[in-house]
């Protein structure tokens, strides 16, 4: 019994030191995070004096993701346009589907999901391939060749990525509207005139589309800074950087779906 | 991959990503040249706007004229100040009707201009004064109540 209270003391000790240290570390890591993005602005300039550099990543990035978003896009297009129709043909207003599709994708759908997507088919690779630089001293190497990891290495992966995001997400939109208009207007037997006609009346270039542009290109930022990060980050080892892709992963989701909810709050507060 | 390959790739990955974007606000959207054209924005005063907002269409025969782009109380007078831009193309006369209107029984309200005879026309800035408030069905149920009772004794 008296043995027992100097030990609680001490596992309440440890347990406050223990949060203690990993606040501490959190803080720090996010400090450095910081340093990071204005070094990695700093040496963009650097960097897109070799362009084909960016060119390359917009490739690996951009362009080989686009079959996946496209694919992605049609698909949940579709679903849209079935249970879309299920619902509103309930309120006899069949014909109010194509705004339906138009507007859930644009606003919301096109930029969340694709950026969903983006971050698990782009993002995790990016940080692997940089986590294994690190880990196979790469990037040390790039140092004492007076090369800047950040200009060569880090800077393209990260506007490659920023560039490509709203183009696909604009894309992942169009094969969702398409996606809609097949099940709507082909299989289902919509009328034509209507889908399209609604969709256009309701669907307004600046509120709308614009907002779901401006929306992609911040997801666009968030997911790169984090890939990049997470893979310059890395603790240099086969499990450090299994886990910073892990973790790519998921702070990109959560990112993602974090300031899509801050982003929707401001631009649709009055509709 | 040779540098003009890729470049290729990359140039048709940025081609039809903008095609995408110009798809968005040409057939989803309403980005078309009406759009851009010239406005002219005149305000009306009404003392009920019921449930107006802004960005409803302004319709005259059935036809979109225009939008409205703001709404606000006027403190003074204790009515509803409601301003709306009109394409450029479309004149009305100076004692045109601003009538707050619903599509259908319960669907979105718009606000419609009934054009008047007047020579002159309606300018940038000008003030509609003949208006007519929104139907609001509390009031009109209220008041087909009130007349039923009235009429009751005297059978």
């Amino acid at each position: 019994m008296s043995n027992s209270r100097p030990n609680n003391r001490g596992a309440l000790l440890s347990g406050i030191s223990s949060l203690g240290r990993r606040v501490n570390d959190a803080l720090q890591r996010l400090g450095f995070a910081a340093r990071f993005f204005v070094m990695l602005l700093l040496y963009s300039g650097q960097s897109f004096r070799r362009l084909h550099l960016t060119i390359r990543e917009l490739y690996y990035s951009g362009f080989q993701s686009l079959l996946i978003i496209m694919v992605s896009g049609l698909f949940i297009g579709m679903v849209l346009g079935m249970q879309g129709y299920e619902t509103l043909q309930r309120y006899g207003s069949a014909e109010a589907l194509g705004v339906l599709v138009a507007l859930s994708l644009v606003r919301e759908l096109g930029p969340v999901v694709a950026a969903l997507l983006f971050a698990s088919r782009a993002g995790s690779s990016i940080t692997a391939e940089i986590g294994l630089m690190k880990a196979t001293e790469q990037l040390t190497a790039m140092d004492m060749m007076a090369v800047n990891p950040i200009a060569r290495v880090v800077a393209p992966r990260f506007w490659g990525g920023v560039i490509s995001m709203p183009l696909l997400a604009a894309l992942f939109s169009v094969a969702g509207v398409f996606g809609g208009y097949l099940i709507g207007v082909v299989f289902i037997g919509v009328d034509e005139g209507a889908f399209w006609s609604q969709m256009q009346a309701s669907v307004d270039f600046r509120y709308d589309i614009w907002s779901g542009i401006i929306k992609s290109f911040v997801f666009g930022i968030a997911v790169s800074l984090i890939a990049v990060f997470e893979g310059y980050d890395a603790v240099p080892t086969a499990e450090g950087v299994s886990s910073s892709i892990k973790s790519t992963v998921v702070q990109s989701a959560l990112a993602i779906l974090a300031l899509d909810f801050v982003l929707t709050s401001f631009m649709f507060r009055e509709a | 991959m040779s540098r003009k390959l890729l470049d290729l790739w990359v140039g048709i990955f940025v081609a039809l990503g903008l095609a995408g974007m110009l798809f968005l606000a040409l057939k989803v959207g309403n980005l078309s040249a009406g759009n851009f054209a010239d406005t002219y924005q005149v305000t009306a005063k009404f003392a009920n706007i019921g449930g107006l907002k802004v960005r409803a269409p302004v319709k005259s025969a059935g036809v979109v004229v225009g939008r409205v782009v703001d709404i606000h109380f006027d403190a003074k007078d204790y009515e509803a100040v409601v301003t709306f831009s009109i394409n450029e193309s479309y004149h009305f006369p100076k004692d045109t009707f601003a009538l707050i209107l619903t599509a259908g029984l319960l669907g979105e309200q718009y606000v419609g201009l009934d054009p008047g005879g007047d020579e002159k026309m309606l300018q940038s800035g000008d003030v509609i004064t003949q208006t007519q408030s929104a139907v609001v069905l509390e009031s009109l149920i209220s008041q087909f109540m009130f007349n039923k009772a009235s009429e009751a004794p005297s059978e």
